[in-house]
Parts: structure tokens; sequence; C-alpha cells
């Protein structure tokens, strides 16, 4: 069964990120058919290396081998593809929140081309021996952190691989999810003995129980061998004491083993903590169920329990970030007020993640605490020295605390909490992702802020050798505190074994979880075939993407009214809002002569629909005042003598002043004066037969085409169409690539054998659905909001349409395909797709009229192509015989789209 | 009093924490400089809404000395294209947008004119072409006006009209369209980037925990959410006079009629105003992408409703009514309007300020009662 070949190899790989060496030199062979660990510190080249090995990442330099291909050979590393699955790091980072645990999983059986009958049995057969069966139609939001991993794990194991790669799959998990888990990876391993496991851990403990294990520091494998042979090398007891003695010197030199230093009995009558009946309730769920503790002064006391078993929602209730819904909370003999501003001087918390300021240096999220905190003034460069020394910053003061290891930054965390000197900590989770030597300097601090400076210390944690470290530490499991003592009380309470051993009693007495009801896994399950090589093109994961996508879109009730209100809104507003029908100008006149001829005028003016009379002007000053004031659009000036002088022919001269803020309308205005004055002049002049002035002998008949009205809706609904179909579209399809690039689901595309077609078009595909929806809204409401009738073919319309979106939809995957956050994808798609759609694409210009890098931009792009279709068959009836070209055009872009977005978007990452 | 000096320090020193943070984000700052100079110019001189680069086609049954002279008439910069087309052209020329005009003149139409016989010429107009075919249909009558003038002068030399019609343009005298779209391009960058910068510092907090670091100091929720507005229309304001005067002023060479200082403190009120819908924005998103999905048609909306594109006047009474009511921008445009081409003071554009302060302080509330609930979940 052992094959001779190694599961991985790898030779002289280096592996830099900027200035960063994450894998130096290394060179390593990996046996097949075992389970191996890979440990170490964070920061020195455990997820590097595996996710090489995965082959989702981009080799730089030298090789790495993997189930006997050569990785760096596409053709190689795709025939793998389906052999090897890959769970990144983090909780359910590979997962899709919204959906279900069945679904997450039959989603990955899809890209396996799996059909109905055997992924039912597959995902049966998992969930069965994950004890997911009873949570199927749960969101995997709502899992707790263990149950998430479990379900990542089904979601790699769907396929049978035969390397099975798992970064850190327990961090963050509790001891009795984080055993489930092992026993289930056993139980696959008994069924599958050719299956081989690279695991990355933090957790010295888990270790143990590998096969074969990898000490790695600053990209090197500084060990390799069963942890028996690497304890007996060092010649330690533990395999956590055997890694920092096989460190080098230099690094050995900073650790210092932690002592426990017993607490000076200072039993003050008033404690530290108080809580009693501490209740909180999120609707219907109890996150935490009348909880009762007291913690006295000066003492460490820990908080044990699974994920989401209500530690971090208490512990936020104590900081006075969360209300209770019922029972009370004494600080220090005082009750808790929620804009207490003394108690927080008092307190200094920690939360689980890290939440201070990564732009600011640490110098500067320092300063900022200071202040807020109040300080005196020249207190605080010295408090802030003190604390660079005391936590060991001074090197890093000055940088930003993005750029520093996990480690360093929770020093940075704890330095800000005691910053002003409380004399009560509350750390949620200080050292979870924190390596074994950094977790060993925190806790000396620790303990000195609390032997030394008298500080009350609670704090919350998952590992069992700092729960003993604690004076005194509580159970606590959904929501209910099971148990509290100090840890020997505690160990003895359950059998006298180890802490561990007692946590995990309580657990599975709480949870009802009787012992050993092992599932009857048939060890002859073994029943496929060698993985056929992946097809390049398989329609069924090109279905399977769509159809996730789908669903995902569905349940997210943002993206939802966004897709089908915001066209809604938006042609609403256009329709309303851009009009270029000048009416109802305010006009008022300035008449000195106050004559019948000026009367006349004027009237001829107020009679008009363009023009609404205001209150006549008295004065050149009040003239002015009233134009300034932006109440008048036009003034008519007449002087003292107007009447006369037109009666005697002397062509008196009549002032109009425009409004010139608004060019356009102004331009308008004089049009309508033109026009208007003119028609009184030929008015007068026929009317006084005696004057010299004959009519025109010419008229100019003008005809206004494909519009008689001349109304702005008939013009902007077809053109206002072209823009909502690129705007909200190509926005959608943005963030479709680049949510999965946050959320870390991007990974299932690295790791599995989807083509870079199947995943793009295959997501692609439901805003084209959707997008085709909100065309047919808006054409409804152009037909019976705004009235406007489509006069030419509609199929030709609905064709121009589909490829017009399919167009939009790519050019949104191809901003996404460059961008990696989604706001700047949202916004990089805004502003790449309005300003040509409204400049540049004969909304507000006709395209002829364009000239220059205006024309250049407007016809290298969809918009300038489909507005002549939108228009062409709304307003002039156009069909295919007019618009082929158009359509070839259209065609052309979604293609080309298509392709680039495919060079653009990596399949592994750099 | 000291409660108050405190509350005065908190404020401060989280204005400073911002600026830091905004300083720390080099995209944002590129962006916001960018909206301010480069697109602000590209907009003020590639678009033009007044009627220019007209496309017009003849279609000339006369053939005569007139024709071929008006066709000269048609130049630039007025117009683009001006070509003689066969008849049967007319309808494939219109379909497809390349000509917007099409006169026609009849045969012997010069003959008829000069013998004094009634004639007419034929303007066929793409009225979905709605910034040009209104105005450009005026110019080219008045064109033909005017040529046809030029004709008869020999006979004829006064003018047409008994009344000697002046009509001038204030505040913009030659009408360039570039005075108006470069200060509006101005103001809309003032609100979307208050807008994405206000909401996006909340979701940051919101999004890394620190929010929750902050709330366990003794800081005040109004505190931290002043300190974000503040800082952010401390930018947006220091960005838009600069592009004002150096933009605007300088490179368009517009000339700014009003007090700046008058500009400067309705700016302040209305990006103020802006950052509480920022926040508001904020509260009902919980990511980025959430914030930008909602951000951007409620920009696009208070924009294009504004004034600042098409007229106010050309909407239905009601939309009006509506958007003054509910969006402080028609007003900021009006005052905006008011003092920097009209050069008004503040005895006349003070009812826009009080409008835009009280919508602030409905803005201001709302967010807030937002603000408290989503910070505390």
């Amino acid at each position: 069964m052992m094959q001779a070949e190694p599961a991985a190899r790898l030779d002289a790989v280096t592996h830099r990120y900027g200035r960063v060496t994450a894998l130096d030199a290394l060179t390593l062979a990996i046996p097949a058919g075992r389970m191996i660990g890979v440990i170490g510190p964070d920061g020195v080249g455990k997820s590097t290396l595996l996710a090489l090995i995965a082959g989702v990442r981009r080799i730089q330099q030298g090789s790495v081998h993997a189930l006997g291909g050569d990785l760096g050979v596409k053709a190689q590393r795709e025939a793998r593809r389906g052999r090897i699955a890959y769970m990144p790091q983090g909780l359910g980072r590979n997962l899709y929140p919204t959906l279900s645990v069945f679904e997450n999983i039959d989603f990955h059986a899809r890209l396996f081309g799996q059909d109905a009958a055997e992924r039912r049995g597959r995902i049966d057969e998992l969930l069965r021996a994950t004890g997911l069966d009873p949570f199927e139609g749960r969101p995997a939001a709502k899992l707790s952190g263990g149950m998430k991993q479990k379900l990542s794990l089904c979601c790699a194991l769907i396929h049978d691989p035969d390397l099975l790669v798992l970064d850190e799959p327990t961090t963050g998990v509790d001891p009795l999810s984080r055993g489930q888990f092992w026993d289930l990876i056993d139980t696959i391993r008994a069924r599958r003995p050719g299956m081989s496991v690279i695991v990355a851990t933090a957790y010295m403990e888990e270790a143990e129980r590998f096969d074969w294990l990898v000490a790695m520091d600053e990209g090197k494998a500084i060990a390799t061998g069963t942890p028996a042979e690497l304890r007996e090398k060092a010649g330690q007891a533990t395999l956590e004491a055997a890694f920092v003695a096989l460190l080098p010197e230099a690094k050995r030199a900073q650790h210092r083993e932690v002592v426990l230093r017993p607490r000076t009995a200072s039993d003050d009558a008033t404690p530290a903590i108080e809580a009693e009946g501490l209740t909180r309730r999120f609707g219907d769920f109890v996150a935490v169920d009348h909880v009762s503790f007291r913690i006295g002064r000066g003492e460490i006391f820990g908080f044990l329990g699974s994920n989401g078993c209500g530690k971090s929602t208490t512990m936020k209730m104590l900081t006075g970030l969360l209300p209770a819904s019922e029972g009370t909370a004494k600080l220090f003999g005082q009750p808790l007020a929620a804009d207490d501003m003394e108690t927080r001087r008092n307190v200094g918390y920690m939360s689980q993640a890290f939440s201070l300021y990564s732009e600011l240096t640490v110098r500067q999220n320092l300063l900022l605490h200071a202040e807020l905190y109040h300080l005196k003034p020249a207190e605080i460069p010295g408090r802030i020295a003190e604390l660079l020394s005391r936590f060991d910053l001074a090197d890093v003061a000055d940088e930003r605390p993005e750029s520093l290891p996990l480690g360093i930054r929770q020093r940075l965390q704890l330095a800000v909490a005691v910053l002003h000197r409380p004399a009560m900590l509350i750390l949620d989770e200080p050292t979870s992702g924190v390596d074994p030597i950094a977790r060993d300097a925190f806790w000396r601090t620790l303990i000195d802020l609390s032997r030394d400076d008298g500080v009350t210390i609670f704090l919350s944690t998952h590992f069992m050798n700092e729960a003993e470290r604690c004076d005194r530490i509580s159970f606590m499991h959904a929501g209910k505190v099971l148990a509290v003592g100090t840890p020997q009380e505690l160990a003895a309470q359950r059998g006298g074994g180890t802490l561990e051993d007692a946590f995990v009693a309580y657990l599975k007495e709480a949870s009802g979880i009787e012992d050993a009801p092992e599932e009857p896994v048939p060890a002859a399950a073994e029943t496929t075939q060698p993985a056929a090589p992946a097809r390049r093109f398989d329609p069924r994961r090109l279905w399977a993407c769509a159809r996730r996508e789908t669903m995902e879109l569905l349940r997210d009730p943002i993206r939802l009214s966004f897709a089908f209100l915001g066209p809604l809104l938006l042609m609403l507003a256009f329709g309303f809002g851009i009009s270029f029908d000048v009416e109802k100008l305010k006009f008022a006149a300035f008449d000195q002569d106050n004559s019948m001829e000026s009367r006349q005028l004027i009237e001829a003016f107020s009679s008009s629909r363009y023009f609404d009379e205001q209150a006549p002007i008295r004065s050149a000053g009040e003239l002015d005042r009233r134009m300034r004031s932006g109440e008048l659009q036009l003034a008519l000036e007449i002087p003292p003598s107007f009447g006369r002088d037109l009666m005697s022919g002397r062509l008196p001269e009549m002032s109009v002043w425009l409004d010139g803020a608004m060019p356009f309308r102004a331009e308008t205005t004089r049009g309508y004066v033109t026009g208007l004055a003119t028609q009184y002049a030929q008015g007068f002049a026929a009317d006084h037969a005696a004057s010299s002035h004959a009519p025109a002998a010419v008229t100019v008949e003008t005809r206004f085409r494909y519009n008689q009205d001349f109304k702005s809706a008939n013009a902007m609904v077809p053109s206002v169409i072209m823009l909502m179909l690129i705007v909200i579209p190509a926005i959608m399809s943005a963030i479709g690539v680049v949510r999965e690039k946050e959320t870390g689901s991007i990974a299932n595309f690295r790791s599995t054998p989807i083509s870079r077609f199947e995943f793009l078009f295959g997501k692609q595909l439901p805003y084209i659905a959707v997008a085709m929806g909100s065309f047919v809204m808006l054409v409804l409401i152009a037909l019976f909001v705004f009235g406007v009738p489509i006069k030419g073919s509609a199929w030709v319309l609905a064709l121009a349409t589909l490829l017009y979106v399919s167009a939009t939809t790519g050019f949104g995957q191809l901003v996404s395909s460059f961008t990696r956050t989604q706001v700047s994808a949202v916004f990089a798609t805004a502003i790449l797709s309005i300003i040509p759609a409204i400049n540049f694409s004969g909304l507000m210009v006709p395209v002829a009229s364009l000239s220059g890098g205006g024309r250049i931009i407007g016809m290298s792009l969809p918009p300038a192509w489909y507005q002549p279709v939108s228009v062409g068959v709304f307003t002039k009836g156009l069909g295919a015989a007019e618009l082929w070209p158009n359509l070839a055009m259209l065609t052309f872009f979604f293609l080309l789209f298509l392709v680039v977005a495919q060079f653009a978007l990596r399949k592994q990452e750099a | 009093m000291a409660g108050l000096v405190i509350h005065l320090q908190n404020i401060l020193r989280l204005v400073v924490k911002e600026l830091r943070s905004i300083r720390a984000d080099p995209v944002m700052l590129l962006l916001v400089v960018y909206a301010f100079s480069f697109a602000v110019y590209t907009v003020a001189t590639g678009v033009k809404l007044e009627a220019r680069d007209l496309t017009i086609g003849i279609v000339d049954e006369d053939r005569s000395e007139f024709s071929r002279t008006l066709l000269g008439a048609f130049g630039p910069p007025l117009f683009k294209i001006s070509k003689r087309i066969a008849p049967g052209e007319i309808d494939s020329e219109m379909d497809s947008g390349r000509l917007v005009f099409v006169l026609e003149v009849p045969p012997n139409f010069q003959a008829d004119l000069q013998a004094g016989r009634q004639t007419s010429l034929q303007l066929n107009i793409d009225a979905t072409a709605m910034t040009q075919a209104g105005n450009g249909a005026v110019y080219i009558q008045q064109i033909v006006a005017q040529e046809i003038a030029n004709l008869q002068a020999g006979r004829e030399t006064t003018t047409a009209l008994p009344i000697n019609l002046v009509v001038r343009a204030r505040f913009n005298p030659n009408l360039d369209s570039g005075w108006f779209s470069s200060v509006m391009q101005v103001l809309n960058n003032v609100t979307l980037l208050t807008i994405i910068l206000t909401g996006a510092a909340l979701i940051r907090e919101r999004e890394q925990g620190t929010v929750e670091h902050l709330l366990v100091m003794p800081v005040t929720p109004v505190e931290i959410m002043l300190a974000k507005m503040l800082a952010n229309t401390l930018v947006i304001l220091v960005a838009a006079v600069a592009s004002l005067v150096l933009v605007v002023e300088g490179a368009l060479g517009v000339p700014i009629a009003g007090s700046l200082p008058l500009f400067v403190l309705g700016t302040a009120i209305y990006a103020f105003t802006v950052a509480a819908l920022g926040i508001l924005l904020g509260t009902l998103a919980t990511t980025m992408g959430q914030f930008g999905l909602l951000a951007i048609p409620v920009f696009v909306v208070t924009q294009l409703l504004s004034g600042a594109t098409t007229p106010m006047e050309s909407m239905p009474v009601w939309l009006q009514w509506t958007m003054r009511t509910l969006s402080p921008t028609p007003h900021f445009v009006a005052f905006s309007q008011g003092v920097l081409y009209r050069g008004a003071g503040l005895d006349v554009v003070w009812p826009e300020i009080a409008k835009i302060a009280a919508i602030c302080a409905a803005y201001f509330a709302f967010a807030l009662a937002r603000f408290r609930k989503v910070i505390f979940t």
C-alpha cells in the first residue's frame, strides 16, 4: 500500500512577499499515506508551504511536486487538481455563509461533476460521519466555529482526494470540537489508508498525534521526524518544550519559563467583578443565560468554553459595550451603567479580533489612547516610552500594525489596554493564533501585572496550558456556567485526569453526548475508482457556479434590492429629472414707458407657456437685486419712449437680460425671446400696414422627426435604459468576483478543477438574467409611466439588450478581476462606466458631434453602440436591417471582456 | 462647563485620528485629488451642452449660387459636419444618428426668392437629440434668414424688425457651458466624496472592530460621530476650495463673482449635512460592498434632481417639492449659483443656508439615533 514516491517534494523553494522571505531555499520530501504536521510560530512560512503544495499559489523559485506531478507545469498541475483538496486558514473561510450545510457540500460535489444520486449518497455519508446531519438545512453563517470546520472538511473530502491539505483547521476551536475533528480525520484515514494529510497547526498537543512532523522556523525546516524522534532529539518531555529547544540559539534565549507566583491574599470585601444572573438575549436566542460569578481583586480568572458559548457576550456586558437584558453586574462594588465614564477608566479591554487602528502607527495608537484617557500631557511621552520598552515594541514604534505579526499586535493591544493603569483587564482570547514563545512572553506580563500591580485579569482562552495558569477558571457552555473553581479542583472533580479531560467531560455532559457511539463506518467503503482526469470544459461545473451565485444573490436583500429597485428608482429620477424642456421661466418687466405698446409687448411674453410673469420691476437697482438672487431668469427693460418711438418707426431699443448662470437654459430662453419678439413685431407690422415692413417671403418649415411633440421623455427614456443597463449590472457583477476574494471562498476556485471560463461565465449568468429582468421592467415603465411607445422591432431590441448586458456584466467582471476590495470594485466600476455612458454615448450629446478623446472613449465601450439601438427601436422605428452593425459590435464587446477577464483572473495566487 | 471642555478635547483628538486615517489611505486621497482636479477639468472642457458641433446635411435641389452659399454658411464652430446629401439619403443619415439636421432646398428656390414669390425651406430635425434640436433649429433659422437678407441686400437694407432687440446674458455673457459644468462638478464632488469618505470611515471602524475599542474608552458616541463628520468635512472643504481657486478660476479661467468666505461657510454647512447622510448610510450597510451599492443610487438621485444638471423648474412640481424637503442639495446648488455666478451676498442667500441647516439638524438627529443603535450591537 505504501507508495515509494513521496506525497509532496520541494526542491530549493524560495518564496518572497515584497521584502519578506516566507520560504528560504526549502528542500523537503513529505512521505505519502501519512498524517503530516507542520508546526512552528506565526509567520514562518507554514501557510505558504501548504498553499504551494496545494497548487493555489504560484511557484516563484525552485520546484514543487505533489502526487508525482510537477506543479510548475500547468498541464500536470491541472491534472492533479481533482486529487488534492485544500482547506484554507480561518474559520469557514471557503464556505458560503448564506448557503446551508447541504448546499455548501453540494456545490463542491457539483464542481467535481458528480451526478445527483452520487452527490446525495456521499453528502449523507459525510454528514453522518461528522454529526452534521441534524443541521443539514442550517446556513453556514449560523454554525459554531467547530461545526464550520467540520463542514469545510466535508467539502474538501467530497471527491475522495489523495492528498488533503489543511491549514490550521482547529485554530480558535474549542477542545471538544477539536477532538471530534481529529477523530473524524482518523476515521476517514482508516477508510482510505492511501490518503496523505498535511496539517499546519499551532497546538503542540495536537501535533503529538501526527505520524510525522516538520518543525519550521524562518522559512526553513529545522527538524523533521516522528513526534517521538523530535522529543528525543531535543531531549525534552513535551513537544512544546522540544520545539523551543530546537530553535536556533538566539531565539531560544528570548524564551523563559512562565513562573506562576502565588497570589498575595488580599481578600477584599468588595470583589472586583460581581455578576448576578447576567442574561443577554438576541431576539429568541439566549446568548448568556443567568450567569453569576465573582472575581476577587488581583485574581487571574479564566473563561473556557466552545465557540459561541457566550464568553465574548459576557465580557462585552462587563465592559458596558452591550446592555444586559437581565441581571446585574458590579465592578468594584459599583453597579455598571452604560454611560459611566469613571468605570471605563478603571477597565482595560482587549477584544477577540485585533481592534486597533491598523492605519495608525504603533506610537500613534498609544498616543491616541493616552489622550482619550486624558493622561496629563506631561506624563504621556514618558508613559508611552515605558510601555514601548516593557512590551518590547520599541523597534516597531513607527510601523503600522497591519504589517506586524499577530504576536506583536497582541502585545500592542495589551499595551493599549494597560496604558491608563486600569485596575482591571478584560481580555477576550488574547492569545488566539499566537505562537508558543509569544504566548509565554505574554503570560509573563500578565502575571507581573497581577502579582506586582494587583491588576484583576479576566480572560478567555482555548489553550489548556493557559487555563492551568489561572487562579480560578470557569467552564461555559451554551450561555451557562458549568463549573467554577481552581484548575486543580476542577481536574480532580472529574476523575483526576488532566484539565482538558475534565473540560471535555463537562462539555459532553452539558451537550448530551454519550461516549463511544462510534459510527459504524464500513471499512471496505472504498469504492471509488481513480478520479477520471477533469475535462477542460464541463457544463456541470459552469452550472454549479451559476446556481450557487443565484442562491447567494437571492439571499442578500441589499444586493437584490439594488438589482431591482436601483434601476426602477434611477429610471424614475432620470425620466422626470433630466428634462431639457425649458418652461415657466420667471420673468419680470421694468417698464419705464407704460404705454399701450409696451404693455402689449409684455402681454406677448406673459401669455406664452414658456414664461411666468412676476411682479413688475420698479428700479434699475431692483432689477439687479432680483436677478442676483436668482428669483428672475429673465428681465425685460423697456425704455421710456418705447411706444412713441415704435409708432414713429424710430427703432426703439428693448433690452432683455438673461440669467446666464445655467447656460443651456439661457440659450434656450434666448431662442424663445427672439421668436416672441419677431412674432410681436410681425403682428405689429401687420396691424400697422402703413409701416414699410413687409412680411418675409420665405418660411422655414421645421419638422421634428421621431419625437413630434419634442418631449424630453421620448428622447431621454431610451437613453436612460442604456445607462441603467450598464451601471447596475456592471456593479453587480463586479461585486460578484471580488467578494469571493474578500471572504476567501476564491480558494475554491483556485483549488478545484473549475476553469476560469466556467467560473466567470457561470457567475455572470445570473447577473445577465437579473439585467434582462430589469430591462423588462424598464420597458414597462417607458411604455406606461412615460408613455414612450416602441415603434420598431421589439425582438431586435431584446436581442441587442441581451448582448449589451452580457457585455456590461462582463465589463464588471473584468474590473473585479483587477480590483482587490469590494469598495474599490464598486467605485472603479461606477466611475469607469458612468462617466463615458453619460457623456460620450449619446445621452447628452449625439456621438456624431463628439470629437477627439471623448469620441474615442465613447466608441470603445458598449454604451455608444447600444444607445442607437435603444433610441432607434423606440423612437425611429428601426429594425435589424439598419442596426446589424451595432449588434455585431455588442457581440464583439461581450467576447472581448470575457476573454480579457480570463487573462486578468489568475488561477494561482502570487 | 468642565464637561464641555472634555467633550471638545475628545472631539479634537478624534478629529486628529480621523485625519491620520485619511492620510494613510492613498487610494481614497488619490480619488479625492482626481475628482477635484482632472475630472472637473475634463467635464468642463469635454462636454458642451450648448448647441455646437452640430451635424447638418443639405438636400440641394436648387443647385444655385444661393444654395452653395448656404452650405458654406454652416461652418465651424457651430457646425462640425455640413455636407450635401441626396434626397434618398435623408432617412438613413438621420436614422443612424450621423446627421441631426437636414435642410431641404427646393428646386428654383433662388429664382423664386428673387422674383419675390412665396417659397419655403424644410428643416428636418432629429428631436431625440434634446440638447441640440431646439437651440440648433433656432440658429439654423437665423443663419438662413441672414443669408436671405444678404441675398436681398441690394434692395432692402433695414432690419426686418421694428424693434432693436438687445439680448444680454448676465453672469456668463458668452453662455459658456464650461463655466456652469466646472462649478457644478465641484459641487457634485462635494456631495459624492463626503458621502463616501464619511460612510467608509464608519464602515471601516465597524468592520475592523475598532469602534468597539473606542466605546470602552471614556468617549461618547456623539463625540465619535462628530469627529468623523468634522474631519471629513474639513478635508472636502479644503479640496473644494482648492479646486475652485486652482482649477475652476485658475486653469479654466472662470471668474468667481462672489465672496469666497461666504462660499466656504455654506459649503462647510452643506458638507457637514452630507457627512451625516454618509454616517446614516454607513449604519444601514454592514459591509463596504453594501455601502457602495446604497451610496450610488442615493448620490445619483440627489445630484440629478438638484438643479446641478438640468433646471429645477423643468421637474414636475411634486418632485421639486419632495427634493427640496428631503435633500439639502437643491438648496446648496441654488446657494452656490447665487454666490459664485451672481455675486449674491449673505443678505440674499441666507434663506438657502437656513434651509440647509434645518435639513442638517434632521439628518444629524436621525444619523445619531441609528449610530447609537448599530454600534452597540
